[in-house]
């Protein structure tokens, strides 16, 4: 019952936010928290739930941005159209990269993954037909509604809520049908799923084809937002960086540990750049990277387990299978 | 063979001799700890600032930067390594990425704050010179780093195989509690294994420093580089390291020579996934 207060004060607020905020900078803000728990849960299918620490989700990322650029650049068409396209595209670059980096276990596949995002960067940045390390860019000032480029935030901020609120019940339907049993037994111990009869490869495989399709979703709504898409806003990897960092912070494995992770780190550098300027970037990183350290030294299940309490448990428990 | 696919390779080896040198402070880490410090390129350019900073401030050359570089980074792994390892080593795996990747934002972007984005470089001075060896053109510092990270590294494998203190951290490396019951301590000995694989790192950053572009991000490359050798060398082995290294470095330069400059990292990292790839099991050890 409790569940339902939290949730329905939480949904009230995120509905009322920008009207309440109404400022052009805290509207901003509020929709690129969005946009980043969209990117965040979608990570958090395979790295929180499935426990495979993807270090390379930029390049899913980057397929939705570009498809999305590219729609408009290339075709002439909205960047709308853009949206299936990058699905597919993430899509099947998950379902070849992920048969072979699935096998590896713990770091080398995290590694294997930085290695993937950074040759998809190298390659692209060196590929005329995708705006090489220009990029690309859609259209100018919006044509039309299907653009879906507005002047005001206002407009993304409640499209993303939307988009967010879809993932989450993605999600949440996932955890709780066979297929979320699996990934939690897998994470666990994997040897132990396989051998009480999980299939172990084929489901991290789904819930990472899955966590792309949300990714690159996530990477055209921001292309779209921004109105560009370069190599390194595209497929850099500190995005990667980021998204990892904002499911950690606010707990992995938890349906809105993501969310809170977002709403905690955008608005710090959001206003630490605001503040700061072009040095702040830097500053900003420093920031980020003693967060991290300190949530894995001290916290390593995240913030929102604080306050639930009851995940502390199952974080001891996984301790003593860690490799 | 062509008189230049010659000095490419032999400019290969060299880097290569470098690579080896960080790259067994990683495998060294990680067989003896299997723990993964995703921070290790970033310690190399630390090492490379720690070099241009003794240059700058005191004119020093490689005979000051090098020793100072080593110690510094030795340093800080003692620290990273009771700050943060030893409690993370025994928490989830997501906590053990997160903390070493975390430490590397930490380090490679405090030095963007304090040095700015901008490529750096040592003034030519600092190692002046080309050597012709048999019609060969060499520059003096890159031979000097390709000699010196060989004798290191070849140095660092008789530590580990003839001495007892190298003895001590391959018995901790095998079983911790029958070390403990043998009178070594862990604790004291992974420390200095931390210590050791940074100090490589400090000496392979000052050794490159004289002819590396030297900026902030220059990790993020070198600890790719670093996982591939080790990948490629078989975990924990630090002659694996240098075959490894070498052969790296080799393939690096030509396929620089051969295809072009931006495709050499491409060619490194496509070497990294088909390895690991076809041997997954056998990189790691255990499964």
């Amino acid at each position: 019952m409790r569940r339902w207060v939290w949730l329905s004060a939480v949904a009230a607020f995120a509905i009322a936010y920008p009207l309440l905020l109404s400022s052009p900078f805290q509207q901003r803000l509020g929709a690129l928290v969005l946009l980043y728990a969209i990117a965040a849960s979608a990570w958090n299918i395979v790295g929180g739930y499935a426990g495979q620490v993807s270090v390379g989700h930029v390049v899913f990322f980057g397929c939705g941005a570009y498809a999305a650029m590219g729609s408009y650049a290339k075709f002439g068409l909205s960047p709308l159209f853009g949206i299936p396209g990058g699905i597919v595209l993430a899509v099947g670059l998950a379902a070849i990269v992920g048969v072979p980096t699935l096998r590896l276990s713990g770091h080398y596949f995290s590694m294997a993954t930085i290695a993937v995002a950074e040759t998809m960067r190298l390659i692209v940045t060196n590929t005329e037909w995708l705006g090489a390390a220009v990029g690309l860019s859609g259209p100018a000032v919006p044509r039309n509604m299907f653009d879906l480029s507005f002047l005001s935030s206002l407009p993304y901020y409640y499209l993303f809520l939307a988009v967010l609120v879809i993932t989450l019940l993605i999600t949440w339907w996932m955890t709780n049908s066979r297929m979320g049993f699996y990934l939690r037994a897998i994470k666990d111990s994997e040897r132990a799923a396989r051998s009480l009869g999980a299939p172990a490869s084929r489901t991290k495989l789904y819930a990472y084809m899955l966590s792309a399709a949300l990714t690159s979703v996530a990477g055209a709504l921001y292309a779209m937002m921004f109105g560009f898409v370069d190599p390194e806003s595209g497929l850099g990897i500190l995005i990667s960086v980021k998204i990892l960092i904002m499911a950690a912070l606010g707990g992995a494995g938890l349906l809105f540990g993501p969310l809170v992770g977002a709403a905690i780190l955008v608005p710090l550098e959001e206003i630490s750049n605001s503040w700061l300027g072009g040095k702040g970037a830097g500053l900003t990183f420093v920031v980020y990277g003693a967060i991290i350290v300190l949530i894995a030294r001290f916290q390593p299940g995240g913030l929102l387990s604080l306050l639930t309490g009851r995940s502390k448990r199952k974080i001891d428990k996984g301790a003593s299978h860690a490799p | 063979m062509s008189f230049v696919l010659v000095q490419v390779i032999v400019g290969g080896l060299l880097l290569g001799a470098v690579y080896a040198l960080f790259s067994s402070g990683l495998t060294l880490v990680w067989g003896m700890m299997n723990i993964v410090n995703f921070a290790h390129g970033d310690f190399v350019m630390l090492g490379m600032y720690v070099a241009y900073v003794v240059y700058t401030l005191m004119g020093g050359g490689p005979i000051l930067g090098a020793p100072l570089a080593t110690l510094v980074l030795a340093t800080v792994g003692v620290l990273v390594y009771f700050a943060l390892i030893r409690d993370i080593m025994k928490g989830p795996m997501l906590a053990q990425i997160l903390g070493t990747f975390g430490l590397a934002l930490l380090l490679r972007y405090s030095v963007f704050w304090w040095f700015g984005a901008n490529f750096l470089s040592m003034p030519p001075n600092i190692v002046g010179g080309t050597y012709a060896v048999a019609g060969l053109r060499i520059e003096a510092s890159r031979l000097l780093a390709g000699v010196v990270a060989l004798l290191v590294t070849l140095g660092l494998h008789l530590l580990l195989t003839r001495t007892s203190l190298g003895s001590k951290m391959l018995a901790v490396a095998e079983d911790q509690t029958a070390a403990q019951l043998m009178g070594i301590r862990p604790d004291t000995m992974q420390a200095i294994a931390w210590a050791i694989a940074a100090g490589a790192t400090g000496l392979a950053g000052a050794l490159i420093a004289n002819f590396f572009y030297i900026v902030p991000t220059v990790g993020e490359t070198l600890g790719i580089v670093a996982f591939v050798t080790v990948s490629l060398g078989g975990f924990g082995s630090v002659p694996g390291a240098l075959v490894a290294g070498l052969l790296i470095g080799v393939i690096e330069s030509l396929s620089g020579y051969l295809i072009g400059a931006v495709y050499k990292d491409i060619v490194v990292y496509v070497l990294f996934l088909s390895f690991l790839w076809f041997r997954p099991q056998g990189l790691m050890g255990k499964m």
